[in-house]
């Protein structure tokens, strides 16, 4: 029962045509969910509903009467979504044991249209950072760093060695769903992206990760990051995955102001077979300070591939980018110093015990209730936004922003269809490495070449183009100009046929796993 | 700059009984009251201590609650004095994930509001976040307009009389500086004994327009003059019910006093203000307060004082963050609020799409002013009979439908509107709506003073009876106490012959000789 391949061609027409049901689907995800346990890319499983979910979907496929391609289809979403019935905690104390009375619209979509929805997914607290690694339930562990691929190459130092400072991270903020859609233990999940959190982790773990424009996507429901940049990311297997999801999540919402008034047609992706009346954009300022030998070569490549199919490969200029992590830093601070403000304890999340006056409960409740990440943005957001330094920090941040999406309004002016740039600086690095520095340092650093889409409001995708020396994932960027996701897409896709990323041989998963049997089964059926 | 609207002066304040500052026995509100008045003629001495005069200067940020079935950024029901947090919804509660969403009704009401109070209304206004933590603001900040406002740079009229008789009525204006969109926080009840505070959402997140008046008022009667007329425009309108007592209309006045051409003295803000008759005498008692204050050699702090209206006199209010830095910030969840005019409405788009300022403009009520001016006008009553029948919600209304059913004149009628209806509800705190006489009956009663068949003393007295709302008529009344008019000559003998029969002595007492 091959089912590599993508929801529309093979998932959904197994299901149609009862070669699996939407039950069999579920309990496969369940099985591998516990198989893959210590990748730590679940918060909360909710396996009781799923199966439910699953049952129902099950009925309709029966009666054929299934609700469209996402109907019995297992997904994961990231725990900063609101779902009624399942805790959202954006793995922080402050939220823990949260169970939100409404869902989120997309997760309300995707339950609409029959999806069966397994569980949260980790990331970093309150979406802030890009490892996965500073939540309150513990860093996501990337499936790579199990795979056939990696431990083929990575040579360990020593033997004790190996199995516990080897792992490498995933990325994130979105970790553990891009861990989730890595190791099959769902169809596609949901991220949230708001300077490359669903594109850096994606990168990382091997994975589509497409962030939308601004204002396709409702973010009711999500809890927001910096309001201004955040858009629901969108975590698939493969490229065409991505437009379905894209399609059933997309257009109005009365709950969010600022989503498109207009109605969204959702778009299948069409083979491209000439790319010569494309124009690639390298944007030169991608060069970016660290950026790795191999993944310099990589994106080289990946230009030739298209001047050699006969598309217009132009170097384009985008002088403000560079400025883009300084002004990131001051727009995202004072966002969320406002949005975290609402965390004192008296509606909803942790209380603290020091009742002795409001203000004090105030301080308590938050101390106990934001990691130091959280807290120092926080305080850096409040100094931005005091009345003396308003004008010189987030006014002239809001300028430079103004100027970086303008540099990017030129450039597609002048006949750029896409931009074409690396994801990130590197491969994963092994948890023991990316430790070493604090997040702000590691965001700012991770943060460079997907950050500006963020600012611009763009869309931009990443794709899996290769594996790195080390056995790793390296994907590269796409940036496409505003509300033109299916021209950017179809480019994907293209490019993604072209580079046939390989598929992860999770090896270690079957010595973490007592059930070896049923998972082999499941791996042939991946 | 100089004040506006009021060219008067305060003398030198009057001495206050011993005991210095704080909140000790307060000046007479009448004394208080007296000085403003006489002062605004003009030129006033210096006081005894041979000072130069002082200027009070008073400033006025109001607050209406916008009249509307649901808050500014949410679906949840606007009702008073519904059961503690029956009306929020997960927005007001600040769930994390929920976004603002902004309602038609309360721009329009804005934009009416505006219109009406003569202000540019801004195409394109802004909202921003006032960072503050408090247990009735669940979000941490509230969502008001710091920036662009919706309508800026407007006027108001309004008139109040020279003399404690009505018969003199003065017209200033004051000038708008704005009027904000913004929501309302909720209500914390602080429960002292059990040291606990509890909180009751049902008012967080309802719309308010925040009407900011430029410091051209000089007086506590002026402020309320002012205040009274904003509160009739916006009942007019329908934008706000405007009932003080019920928070709808919350008034705090910036309030500073200097001398004849020098710069604006340092001024506080008056809170706590929950009637219009109490805003005249916390501002009357805060002028009188910082000109004593600076004349002992004191100084006036800026700062935030709350009046006390049992005892009638400002007190500083305990405020541990005097500093608050609000942290403004853009809304970022809500786009720009873009409103439209005849020229600049998109084509194929009608009202129901957008907001379309013209079209509200059309459509805006007569203001009060110029319904006082129409009942001057048809009814040839004097001005300030037209303030008093516009004062009283519905005692307009009332007039006119009493004019419409009887033959006695207007200029008539009025008087018996103002001196025995418009009395006799106030002796019993009634409304006009809850007056037990009829516009009908008193019509009736009219009708028969008019018609000569009873006198004007006996109207009186059937109007006594009529008040009891015993279902009679005054006919009736009339007939069952024998009131009428006498039309008959010899009826009319007879009573006379049959007086004099039984007076005989006095009769013949008066006969000279």
């Amino acid at each position: 029962l091959p089912l590599k391949g993508g929801l529309r061609s093979q998932v959904s027409a197994a299901l149609k045509e009862g070669r699996v049901t939407p039950t069999e689907l579920c309990q496969r995800c369940l099985a591998l969910i516990k198989s893959t346990k210590f990748l730590n890319a679940y918060i909360t499983v909710a396996e009781e509903t799923a199966l439910k979910q699953a049952e129902e979907s099950e009925e309709r496929y029966k009666k054929g009467q299934p609700l469209g391609i996402l109907d019995g289809i297992p997904i994961a979403v990231k725990d900063n979504f609101n779902t009624t019935g399942i805790e959202t905690t954006c793995a922080s104390n402050m939220l823990k044991g949260y169970i939100s009375p409404y869902n989120a619209t997309v997760v309300q979509k995707l339950l609409d249209q029959g999806a069966v929805l397994l569980g949260k997914t980790n990331l970093d607290e309150f979406a802030m950072g890009s490892g996965s690694t500073d939540g309150v339930f513990g860093p996501v562990r990337n499936p790579w760093s199990y795979s056939k691929q990696y431990k083929k190459k990575s040579v360990p130092k020593s033997r004790s060695e190996s199995e516990e400072s080897n792992w490498v991270i995933t990325g994130g903020s979105s970790g553990g769903s891009a861990a989730a859609v890595s190791s099959f233990t769902c169809f596609a999940a949901l991220g949230s992206d708001t300077g490359g959190s669903t594109r850096n982790p994606a990168a990382h773990c091997g994975v589509v990760g497409l962030k939308p424009t601004y204002g396709l996507i409702s973010r009711h429901g999500l809890i927001p990051l910096v309001n201004s940049m955040d858009v629901p990311g969108i975590l698939t297997r493969c490229v065409d995955d991505a437009a379905v999801l894209l399609g059933s999540l997309a257009g109005h919402d009365p709950k969010d102001s600022t989503t498109i008034q207009d109605d969204f047609m959702p778009f299948e992706l069409p083979n491209l077979t000439d790319v010569s009346k494309l124009s690639i954009g390298i944007p030169k300022e991608y060069h970016a300070p660290g950026l790795s030998s191999e993944i310099l070569s990589l994106w080289s490549k990946a230009a030739d591939l298209f001047k050699n199919a006969g598309a217009k490969v132009v170097e384009v200029s985008l002088p403000h980018t560079r400025y883009s992590i300084v002004c990131y830093h001051v727009l995202c601070t004072a966002e969320v110093a406002s949005n975290m403000a609402r965390f004192d304890g008296l509606e909803y999340g942790h209380r603290s015990d020091m009742k002795e006056s409001t203000e004090i409960m105030y301080a308590a409740t938050r101390r106990e209730g934001f990691n130091d990440v959280v807290r120092g943005r926080i305080l850096s957001g409040n100094y931005f936004l005091l009345k003396q330094n308003y004008e010189k920090y987030f006014v002239k941040a809001q300028k430079v922003r103004r100027l970086i999406a303008n540099d990017f309004v030129k450039v597609f002016r002048s006949g750029v269809d896409i931009l074409l740039t690396p994801t990130t600086l590197s491969d994963a690095a092994p948890y023991m490495e990316f430790i070493q520095e604090d997040n702000r340092t590691r965001s700012a650093q991770d943060d460079i070449l997907t950050q500006a889409a963020n600012m611009a409001g763009l869309p931009a995708i990443n794709v899996p183009t290769a594996l790195s020396k080390r056995g790793l994932p390296v994907g590269l960027q796409f940036i496409g100009r505003s509300f033109q996701e299916k021209q950017l897409l179809t480019v994907a896709k293209w490019f993604e046929k072209q580079v046939q990323f390989p598929m992860i041989q999770l090896e270690e998963v079957k010595r973490h796993d007592s059930g070896v049997f049923q998972h082999q089964k499941f791996f042939s059926f991946s | 700059m100089a004040a506006r609207g009021c060219g008067g002066v305060w003398r030198r304040a009057r001495q206050r009984s011993a005991g210095g500052p704080g909140p000790g026995p307060a000046p007479s509100p009448r004394g208080q009251r007296a000085v403003a008045c006489n002062s605004r003629g003009g030129a006033v001495p210096a006081g005894k201590s041979g000072l130069a005069p002082w200027i009070p200067v008073v400033g006025l940020e109001i607050h209406a609650q916008i009249s509307s079935n649901s808050k500014l950024f949410s679906g949840s029901q606007v009702q008073f004095a519904a059961p503690p947090n029956s009306l929020v919804s997960f927005f007001d509660a600040s769930l994390p994930g929920t976004l603002p969403v902004l309602n038609r009704r309360c721009v329009e009401a804005a934009v009416m509001t505006g219109l009406a109070l003569n202000c540019s209304i801004n195409k394109k206004s802004l909202f921003d976040r006032k960072h503050y933590f408090y247990a009735d603001l669940p979000a941490g900040y509230q969502i008001t307009q710091q920036r662009v406002p919706i309508a800026v740079n407007g006027s108001l009229s309004y008139s109040l009389c020279t003399d404690n008789k009505m018969s003199q009525m003065v017209t200033k204006t004051v000038r708008i500086k704005q009027i904000q969109l913004e929501q309302d926080s909720g209500k914390s009840l602080h429960d002292d004994t059990r040291s606990q505070t509890l909180v009751d959402l049902n008012r967080a997140g309802v719309g308010l327009m925040e009407v900011v008046m430029e410091p051209d008022m000089c007086c506590g009667e002026e402020a309320a003059a002012a205040v009274r007329e904003l509160q009739l425009i916006l009942q007019t309108l329908g934008s706000s019910q405007a009932v003080m007592a019920e928070g709808q209309l919350r008034v705090d006045a910036n309030v500073s006093v200097h001398h004849p051409g020098e710069p604006y003295g340092v001024r506080t803000e008056v809170k706590n203000i929950n009637s219009i008759r109490f805003l005249a005498k916390a501002v009357d008692y805060e002028i009188q307060r910082q000109i004593e204050e600076l004349e002992n050699g004191g100084k006036i702090l800026n700062e935030t004082r709350a009046f006390d209206s049992k005892l009638g006199c400002t007190v500083p209010m305990r405020d541990k963050e005097a500093k608050q830095d609000y942290r403004f910030m853009p809304e970022p969840n809500l786009p720009p609020l873009i409103l439209y005019d005849a020229k600049s409405l998109p084509a194929n788009m009608n009202h129901q799409q957008v907001i379309n300022i013209d079209w509200i403009h059309k459509r805006l009520p007569d203001l009060p002013s110029v319904k006082r001016e129409k009942l001057v006008e048809q009814y040839g009553i004097l001005p300030e009979h037209s303030f008093t029948l516009l004062n009283e919600d519905g005692l307009a209304e009332f007039f006119e439908s009493v004019v419409k059913q009887t033959q006695m004149k207007p200029k008539k009628v009025i008087g018996w509107i103002l001196n025995d209806l418009l009395s006799y509800l106030k002796q019993h705190s009634l409304t006009v709506e809850e007056s037990p006489v009829s516009s009908f009956l008193l019509a009736d009663l009219l009708n028969l003073l008019e018609r000569n068949k009873i006198s004007s003393t006996a109207a009186k007295l059937v109007l006594a009876e009529l008040w009891k709302g015993e279902g009679k008529t005054p006919l009736e009344i009339v007939k069952e106490q024998k009131l009428e008019l006498l039309q008959d000559q010899k009826e009319l003998e007879q009573i006379c012959q049959a007086v004099i029969d039984g007076q005989e002595n006095e009769v013949i007492m008066m006969v000279p000789g």
